[in-house]
């Protein structure tokens, strides 16, 4: 294990362009400045220095939560920097999981989450008084490796969309946290300190718009509007709000409470955040010139997709035959739905044919094998052979990575089906869990000859919103086995577990074990010596699709 | 007014006449170029034809009005989508570094498409309409274009007739323009009511307090419901109809309203005895009591698309484009007359171009209003072409158009002096 000390500083000059430009917390846009890879030219930049105080660490981390909008400005040793980076990735993987189980804020969701920054020495304390009495790193300490470990994560998951999409869900999700718990005159302090400056309406405009104020938000009644401040927002920094119609939206504007103020910050958050990865990107190239630091990244960048089941290691096992017959014994309840759906009405919308036709691809149909699926099937129906070949068997050569950018298309994790691209009229994609009315669903798997008592433990996860959960148990019933011993997180991964119980055979249990273990190498173990970085499968996914998905608009 | 017959294998003969006389490029250059406030807009903007064959291209890109009026000529595409303004000219993208060659605005639009109504229009299904069903294009377009300007406040909004079973709406404002992915979609979000799919059958769920929003959109469906869903689409009268908007009241309720429609038959009345129904449910339960209001919004409430709105460089028909299936032109639609609005009688490209040959009544005033013409630049050719659409059907629509670029035409005077006093130009 290397010991040397890593000149944090020197690294932070790499990433200091990614950073001139970032809106300041603490007054406006800082002038932009030329870029310099030097020393002195990293010191040149802060024109506004601070003095060097006594006590530095008191001054950077005297307040429990941050913009993380200046770098961290030290040398650590290698060992720090990888444990550091390792720990927050582990933070960064429950928030994941439990956003997907648990109502963010929830009291289950709070506290499972404060549990993990204990274990893993991460700030939860708004304050930052240290009892004599405490073992472990101080709350100063911890807020000190906050600040270092987002920094270094931000270089490893700065370089897809994917992945900066990743980051900034589960950093948002975490400050959302931890904003949340400020005591509320912390919380004033927050928003002065980072100058979020909007007009607030008089009193004559607030008795104007009273009705519609106490009507717009379930939260604000006669009494909130009388008692507090109003905010006049844009609507564009409050999209939040727009989106699920929880505000008063007037000529471009929305009138937020208050109270209501969390959600402009997280917005303001996101949006730094997202700015200042594109720009880390872009300094990339020299700190992956870095041998000691390149690996490292790289495997923080995989860790967290975990199997995307997108190299294809089956590739012509299954025969089309076999597809009617698997999906009733080995697919997830979304790929049966969709496949019921493809023979009974021949056809299948866009959304519908991404998610089906990548899954195909992951058990290991071949392209040929999916051309001819999908033509018997379309062909059937209202599409003439012609016109598939024209305008359907593009899409399928697309998923396989044959057309265009020829990049190689994932097949759809549960997290992706579940929170992405939700069905609407003529649409059967999705997950059945999540989008299908629980009577519909119900009347499903009966339909699948589910039984009684399994449909309403089912429907109770579903109520909950356990989707996952309610698809396991889903497996549990269908396969007649108590415990699925794994954690559903992905359709192919449903499939793979589902044919190792029917007795698979060997080869695809062996397939799971050496994938798993190198996900779990690549996180616990840290980094030991130069590994084989699986393909880089996921490079500009969310552009391509966008890419496609405004290509091709349903006939 | 007829339409002359359209048939699909004429359009390779109309639309060289169709390009090389009726289409308005000054206009359709005037709109994109949007007064040359920003340096290369036009020159950037991306757009797509579709061949004949259905060979499609993107990245088309042109430098100037008359390239793009040669190029349409020469290519007469049977299609022509609009998409992104890029960061670099789109003709020249496979030139650029990868991944700096980017969509960096668009308008703002909305697609309306009767299809993703079948559910719940029992006149048509598919790619058909009627004037039965047209009315559910009108709400819609009522609706948005209300959200649109005061919600939201854009006023630059132009809604086009897609030729056939639909309508879009492009919102023109310079800050529609520059939203971003999230924003789109936010207001896409915001704007939709309706949700779900084959597996939902209650698609509208309404919780206390009712939004403003989604007041302001009830007024609108209340004003057409009776004439529109009890009338023409008869929703209480056949047994299915019936018993598919019983689904959507809570069993208790459904159970009443069985027994009572047993003596009772006509719509209208049905109609009371749900509202009646809701009325007492609100003042007593607390969840599930605006079921008379979701069965109006999801039988007449506007179905988008987001993922139309969401993209910045998603690719959008164009107005003034043909539609092959159908022949018609997709017009901008003046909402100031929308209740009179005929789907049916939106002109076919064979109806103008054979009105090019016949020379319509009140032509002799329309030539000395050309005499009256102020537009400076126009030299024969250009003159001619204004005669030229102005002698058929098509020239309303132009006219439209006109004042609506008018309208924004306003807005980029400001623009420029802005930008000029701030370079210190005189």
């Amino acid at each position: 294990m290397l010991t040397t000390d890593v000149h944090f500083l020197s690294r932070h000059v790499i990433v200091l362009p990614a950073f001139v430009e970032q809106p300041t917390l603490f007054g406006g846009l800082e002038p932009r400045r030329r870029c310099c890879y030097s020393l002195t030219g990293a010191m040149q930049f802060s024109g506004r220095r601070r003095k060097i105080n006594a006590n530095p660490q008191t001054e950077l981390y005297g307040h429990a939560l941050q913009f993380y909008g200046q770098p961290p400005l030290e040398n650590i040793s290698l060992s720090e920097f990888e444990t550091f980076a390792v720990d927050r990735l582990k933070l960064l993987k429950t928030i994941e999981n439990l956003g997907v189980s648990y109502v963010k804020l929830s009291e289950q969701y709070s506290k499972k989450l404060e549990a993990e920054f204990k274990t893993l020495s991460f700030p939860y304390r708004p304050e930052a008084d240290d009892r004599k009495t405490q073992t472990g790193p101080s709350e100063l300490e911890k807020r000190r490796k906050d600040h270092i470990s987002h920094f270094i994560l931000r270089l490893a998951y700065c370089q897809t969309e994917d992945l900066r999409r990743w980051f900034i869900q589960q950093e948002v999700d975490l400050f959302r946290y931890r904003f949340n718990n400020l005591p509320p005159k912390q919380k004033l302090e927050f928003l002065h300190r980072n100058n979020l400056q909007y007009d607030t309406i008089n009193v004559e405009e607030k008795k104007s718009l009273l009705d519609k104020l106490v009507n717009s938000s379930y939260a604000v009644s006669g009494i909130t509007v009388e008692d507090q401040d109003f905010y006049k927002v844009p609507f564009q920094d409050a999209l939040d709000l727009v989106r699920t119609r929880k505000v008063y939206l007037k000529a471009g504007y929305v009138y937020i409470p208050h109270q209501d103020i969390v959600t402009i910050v997280l917005n303001d958050f996101r949006t730094r955040l997202s700015k200042a990865l594109a720009l880390t990107a872009r300094s990339l190239p020299a700190v992956h010139s870095d041998e000691r630091l390149q690996p490292l990244l790289n495997h923080l960048g995989h860790a967290y997709v975990g199997q995307d089941y997108s190299i294809q290691k089956n590739v012509g096992k299954i025969s089309l035959e076999q597809i009617d017959s698997l999906s009733g014994k080995s697919f997830p309840l979304c790929m049966r739905q969709l496949h019921q759906s493809l023979r009974e009405n021949h056809h299948l919308r866009h959304g519908g044919r991404m998610q089906y036709g990548l899954f195909l691809k992951g058990i290991g149909l071949s392209l040929e094998q999916a051309l001819q699926f999908w033509r018997s099937e379309f062909i059937r129906g209202k599409v003439d052979a012609d016109k598939f070949d024209k305008a359907y068997a593009y899409s399928i050569r697309h998923m396989f990575g044959k057309e265009g950018k020829r990049t190689d298309y994932t097949p759809y994790s549960c997290m992706k089906v579940i929170l992405s691209n939700a069905p609407s009229q003529g649409d059967h994609h999705g997950c059945p869990f999540r989008h299908n009315d629980p009577e519909l669903l119900k009347q499903k798997l009966q339909l699948y000859k589910v039984s009684p008592s399994g449909i309403s433990q089912i429907l109770e996860l579903v109520k909950g919103m356990h989707y996952q959960l309610a698809c396991q148990k889903y497996f549990e019933l269908t396969h007649n086995i108590e415990d699925a011993s794994f954690s559903l997180n992905h359709p192919n991964q449903y499939f793979i577990e589902s044919q190792k119980v029917l007795g698979g055979g060997k080869d695809i249990k062996r397939e799971m074990d050496t994938s798993q273990r190198s996900q779990e190498n690549g996180v616990t173990k840290g980094f030991v010596s130069a590994r084989e970085t699986p393909a880089n499968a996921s490079q500009d996914l969310a552009e391509m699709t966008e890419d496609l998905d405004s290509f091709f608009q349903d006939a | 007014m007829p339409a002359s017959n359209y048939d699909q294998a004429c359009l390779q003969d109309l639309l060289p006449l169709y390009y090389k006389r009726l289409f308005p490029f000054a206009q359709y250059y005037r709109w994109l170029n949007y007064g040359g406030v920003q340096k290369n807009y036009f020159q950037n903007r991306e757009f797509s034809f579709t061949l004949k064959d259905d060979i499609y291209v993107r990245y088309q890109s042109f430098s100037t009005q008359g390239e793009l009026e040669k190029e349409m000529q020469k290519m007469n595409p049977y299609k022509i989508d609009i998409g992104a303004i890029y960061s670099h000219r789109p003709n020249q993208h496979n030139t650029v570094k990868s991944g700096t060659f980017q969509a960096l605005e668009k308008e703002l639009v909305f697609d309306i498409d009767m299809t993703d109504y079948d559910d719940v229009r029992s006149c048509c299904s598919a790619a058909d309409i009627c004037s039965k069903c047209w009315t559910l294009m009108t709400i819609a377009i009522r609706i948005l274009d209300r959200a649109l300007r005061e919600d939201f406040g854009f006023q630059h909004l132009l809604w086009v007739y897609s030729g056939r079973r639909g309508v879009h709406c492009w919102v023109c404002d310079e800050a529609a323009r520059k939203l971003s992915v999230a924003a789109r979609s936010a207001v896409a979000e915001y704007l939709s009511l309706v949700k779900g799919g084959e597996q939902t059958v209650k698609k509208v769920v309404l919780s206390d307090p009712i939004h403003p929003f989604i007041r302001e959109s009830l007024t609108v469906v209340d004003h057409y419901f009776t004439q529109y869903a009890l009338q023409d689409q008869d929703i209480l009268g056949r047994k299915e109809s019936v018993d598919k908007v019983l689904a959507l009241v809570p069993e208790d309720v459904r159970k009443d309203l069985q027994q009572d429609f047993k003596n009772e038959k006509k719509p209208e009345t049905r109609w009371k005895l749900i509202e009646d129904q809701a009325i007492r449910k609100q003042s007593t339960a607390k969840k599930g009591q605006h079921f008379e209001k979701e069965i109006m919004l999801q039988y007449c409430y506007p179905r988008l698309d987001v993922n139309v709105s969401k993209g910045v460089n998603h690719l959008l028909k164009s107005p003034f484009s043909v539609h092959p299936k159908t022949g018609r032109i997709s017009v901008p639609m003046d909402i100031k007359e929308l209740d009179t609005f005929d789907p049916f009688a939106v002109p076919t490209i064979s109806l103008i171009c054979e009105e090019l040959d016949r020379p319509r009544t009140g032509e002799e005033d329309e030539k000395s209003e050309d005499i009256k013409d102020k537009e400076n630049e126009k030299d024969g050719a250009e003159r001619r072409k204004i005669r030229d659409f102005k002698k058929t059907s098509l020239g309303k629509y132009v006219k439209y158009f006109d004042r609506f670029l008018d309208g924004m035409a306003r807005s980029w005077k400001g623009d420029l002096l802005r930008k000029s006093d701030l370079q210190k130009e005189f």
